[in-house]
């Protein structure tokens, strides 16, 4: 009967498209609203808010799984949440927060900041940008009916075989898991794709490649690593889909399939994964200690040379994750030293920031804070990292506590405290509003005190024996007050984010408009107006070096020298097509993981449409007249 | 200082603390059976090494970001009415970055040397008539042990003479687990379709833990096992305990708890049958728990039997609460004489 009904639905569906039977009033009023605008939009600021927003949805998702788990381990023995509905817990919490919550608030700040510090009116590739964000919009939506529709996935983020095949893991868990990061991953390497393209060929004149902001940088670096690390993650996907879907054999050891294809597969991606989201959050860090020490970067070329080398080196350092494999002492031992040796430009980095900020005049707004409270954070992290590389010493630490504290030092206190500082940093840009100052230090506060009594008491826990991913452990083996103060520490991260959470909406509801300039900035992004206009720059700026609005506001200069005449513009149009496109992708999906494969046939079917209407789209944007330009410059 | 000592002075603080606070210390100091930081056998203690030897440069390498670091903060801070000599900051320095680039390499060389020799020495495969073999295989929640030599083998406990090398070859038959007994050493993926190879020892007498630390499914967080060293004579009368016959079949009730046993349990538990999914129950009475995580006595025995999934979420063991308490007695007994 579901069958049915949707096929019907698809019925009309393909009617409408062939018959150009749109009801025309209904969709010109439709086109008037603020949702159709949001839908439609290939504004690159527009997307990188709603990339942002979705973030922060799912990273209040996450945590609130998280804190489930702290509950389930508050005492041993609990059983409020045990077997797979932990094990449901635990492959969403990082699932979410990997693909859901970090990739797409790092794509957010990406999408808004990265056009505006090399001069650009907009990305590469509008269309593909609106595409990739509504394809991870919906891969996310997917991943997540589980919960409401027959389970969640259970074998881990790393959805390890065989533990992932049918066999063991009955039911639709992991299918959403396999065609959700399918969608969404197919997103992102389109996203990667673009911010490559973009900051290679829409520089503006002055703006080489040594000239760019940190920030655009580590940008570029990490579109670099999705474009190669997310192909062995859609492979490692299309496999398993191939093993649960057909009745293929790629990973039953019965069969001759084998389980370790797909830890080599999945840590190929995986690792520089994490490369993919702690490099942007470097970059952030780098513009935010340049802009509050006031101070250009220190070693800036060596800043450069480091983020390469550590793209580089993480394809190079997969096996670590696999040292109790049983690969033999040879692969662990070069695997251990290649590991070893990202230390190196890791540690030019921090040092970097250290004189960064060494003879400069220090002030510290929340955004400072953040950065502040990374370099100790992070710094631990890095360590631990160092001694993970280490087999014999790992061979302990594996899948114990150990490393859960470890990658969340990492994750965390790298990634998650940069992505805030970001956040409160170009808040101003991104939503015209700036967050209250004293609102952000409880945040901050709450947050940093919470992280480190949750995780650092973790590395015991996994020194006294306790592994990862269980959902109780034994009473009376010195685990419990250390869990207890754990489950303690994210209860403050939770009361953190609320105070976060009151504190956007407060920005929102308020009518004061940021100022252009607020934190004395050095890049391009703060010689715009606030709120950025869509086509961001009436004239396109002429840079003259590093930190380019800097060195115009200390040469006395309040605007940047225009590289251009004032012209008209041209502009991408708006499309409703990449969203149907996703919704396509997003039904089909959900038909195969139903099992229908009519609807399956029916979806990937509709996304052929899809991409044959956009095929014959004739539109080719718009044009910005001088006029208007001088109008609007006028009335701000 | 030796290493233990460091622990120990570590371990009395953190109890004079505990005594001050009124707590009880079992709950956050670790225990003897399963401690990373106060090993029992030698790769553990070659893990310690490099892991305090690691921690010990890594401590380095922190002080002095840290003492950067706070001087920084403090010094550098923005101040009302005095400007700084912006002229003697420079944006780079080439000898300090050459000096941050190659103390580091130098910290890491130091690291790698132990780190390969004891990669290698940790992978190297015990020789010679003294080694004992024991082959592993993970299942779906429960570990067998498999004593070739000797011709038996056994579930969740295994045990093992005190001063051995112990070799364990370990596979699996349905999902990856790991095998890790964190006061004797390092962990062993178990990989269904390959065997892995671990070599352990203790050298203290005691009942240590085991765990599977990889996600195996419902109840991973219930895959424990027990580890019983114990001295050389010891382990030869439990040698001799395992391979001898089983115990007779004496009492009425006993021979009805063998009757249900054999119409209803031998489908999965039969001995030596390798095609049976279930741990083998042939000496059942000598085991120290049950299901590997329940203290071994009659109502636990009977809890178990009655509804598996509630201890165990995601086992294969059915429930027998057809039993009526009587039949179910007769099976108690019969197990729990099976020695």
């Amino acid at each position: 009967m579901g069958t049915l009904l949707i096929m019907i639905v698809f019925g009309l569906f393909f009617a409408a498209i062939f018959t150009g039977g749109y009801n025309n009033t209904l969709i010109q009023r439709a086109r008037k609203t603020t949702a159709w605008d949001w839908l439609t939009s290939v504004d690159h600021k527009k997307i990188g808010v709603m990339y942002f927003m979705a973030g922060i949805f799912y990273f209040v998702v996450g945590g609130l799984e998280a804190l489930f788990m702290r509950y389930q381990l508050l005492v041993p023995g609990n059983d409020a949440f045990v077997g797979r509905t932990f094990n449901e817990l635990l492959t969403m919490h990082g699932t979410t927060m990997i693909f859901f919550a970090a990739m797409p608030l790092i794509f957010g700040l990406i999408n808004v900041v990265m056009p505006l510090q090399i001069g650009a009116r907009d990305v590469a590739f509008p269309f593909l940008n609106s595409l990739g964000f509504w394809l991870f919009f919906f891969g996310a939506l997917l991943t997540n009916m589980g919960w409401i529709f027959g389970g969640a996935p259970d074998a881990g983020w790393t959805s390890y075989v065989q533990l992932a095949l049918n066999e063991y893991s009955p039911g639709p868990g992991v299918d959403y898991y396999v065609l959700g990061l399918q969608i969404a991953g197919a997103g992102t390497t389109m996203s990667g794709i673009n911010f490559l393209v973009t900051i290679l060929n829409m520089r503006t004149k002055g703006m080489s490649l040594l000239r760019m902001p940190m920030f655009t940088w580590t940008s570029l670096i990490t579109s670099v690593l999705i474009i190669f690390a997310m192909p062995p993650l859609t492979i490692a996907l299309l496999l398993l889909m191939m093993d649960r879907l057909f009745g293929a054999n790629f990973f039953d050891h019965v069969m001759g399939g084998s389980a370790v294809l797909w830890e080599h597969l999945f840590w190929i991606f995986g690792h520089p994964e994490v490369y993919i989201v702690v490099l942007p959050a470097f970059g952030i860090m780098s513009d935010i200690f340049s802009t509050f020490s006031k101070k250009k970067l220190f070693g800036y070329n060596s800043m450069v040379f480091a983020t390469s080398l550590i793209g580089f080196l993480g394809f190079m350092v997969w096996v670590h994750h696999m040292f109790t494999v049983g690969l033999g002492p040879v692969s662990n031992s070069i695997f251990a030293i290649a590991t070893m040796l990202i230390a190196i430009p890791t540690g030019i980095k921090v040092f970097n920031w250290l004189f960064t900020m060494w003879g400069g005049e220090l002030t510290f707004p929340v955004a400072m804070k953040w950065a502040i409270g990374f370099i100790p954070t992070f710094v631990i992290g890095g360590m631990t990292g160092i001694m993970l590389a280490a087999p014999p010493a790992d061979f302990q630490y594996q899948d114990s506590y150990f490393v859960v504290a470890h990658f969340h030092y990492v994750l965390i206190g790298g990634t998650v405290f940069a992505l805030l500082a970001g956040a409160y940093y170009w808040w101003p840009k991104m939503f015209g509003k700036m967050l209250s100052e004293r609102l952000g230090n409880w945040h901050f506060w709450l947050f940093f005190i919470g992280f480190h009594l949750t995780f650092f008491p973790q590395h015991f826990l996994g020194l006294f024996g306790m592994p990862r991913r269980v959902f109780t452990y034994e009473p009376n083996v010195g685990l419990e007050y250390i869990n207890q103060v754990s489950t303690f520490g994210a209860i403050l991260m939770g009361i953190g984010t609320i105070i976060f959470a009151w504190n956007m909406i407060q920005s929102f509801r308020s009518k004061k408009i940021a100022a252009a300039d607020p934190w004395d900035g050095r890049s391009l992004e703060w010689a715009t107006q606030t709120p950025v206009p869509f086509y961001n720059f009436a004239q396109l700026p002429e840079v003259r070096g590093v930190d380019a609005f800097w060195l115009e506001k200390q040469a006395g200069n309040k605007e940047m020298t225009p590289a251009e005449p004032l012209g008209k513009i041209h502009m991408p149009s708006g499309s409703h097509i990449p969203f149907l496109m996703s919704i396509a992708l997003f039904v089909g999906g959900w038909g195969l993981i139903a099992r229908s494969w009519q609807i399956g046939v029916m979806g990937l079917l509709a996304f052929g449409v899809t991409m044959f209407m956009r095929s014959f789209d004739r539109d080719h944007g718009f044009y910005v007249k001088p006029k208007e330009l001088l109008d609007k410059e006028a009335k701000s | 200082m030796s290493r233990k000592g460091l622990w120990r002075i570590l371990a009395v603080l953190a109890l004079a603390m505990l005594v001050l606070a009124g707590c009880d210390s079992s709950k956050i100091l670790p225990s003897d059976a399963l401690n990373v930081l106060d090993p029992k056998g030698t790769a553990g203690e070659k893990s310690l090494d490099l892991i305090y030897f690691s921690i010990a440069i890594m401590l380095v390498v922190f002080a002095i970001v840290m003492a950067i670091f706070i001087y920084v903060l403090v010094k550098f801070r923005k101040r009302e009415g005095v400007t700084l000599d912006r002229s003697k900051y420079k944006d780079h320095n080439t000898v300090l970055e050459i000096i941050w680039t190659v103390l580091p390499i130098a910290a890491l060389v130091a690291l790698a040397i132990p780190t390969v020799k004891y990669t290698f020495d940790l992978a190297e495969v015990p020789k010679g008539d003294d080694v004992l073999v024991v082959e592993v295989v993970g299942h779906q929640y429960w570990w067998e042990f498999k004593y070739p030599k000797q011709g038996f083998k056994t579930a969740q406990e295994l045990h093992i003479p005190v001063g051995k090398k112990v070799h364990f070859k370990i596979t699996g038959t349905d999902v990856l687990h790991a095998f890790w007994v964190p006061a004797l050493g390092g962990k062993m993926d178990v990989i269904p379709g390959r065997v892995n190879e671990l070599t352990l020892d203790a050298k203290k007498a005691g009942l240590y833990h085991g765990k599977c630390a990889e996600l195996c499914g419902a109840s991973h967080a219930l895959m424990d096992f027990k580890v019983v060293a114990e001295e050389q004579a010891d382990f030869d009368k439990w040698l001799a305990k395992m391979s001898a016959p089983p115990a007779p079949v004496v009492t009425a009730k006993e021979k009805q708890g063998e009757e249900i046993f054999n119409s209803s349990c031998i489908k999965c538990h039969a001995g030596m049958d390798p095609k049976r999914q279930g741990p083998d129950l042939t000496k059942f009475g000598n085991r120290q728990s049950i299901a590997g995580v329940l203290k071994y006595d009659e109502k636990n025995l009977k809890a178990w039997l009655k509804d598996p999934k509630s201890i165990k979420p995601g086992t294969k063991m059915e429930k027998f609460d057809f039993l009526n308490d009587q039949e179910l007695d007769a099976l108690t007994q019969y197990l729990m004489n099976r020695k």
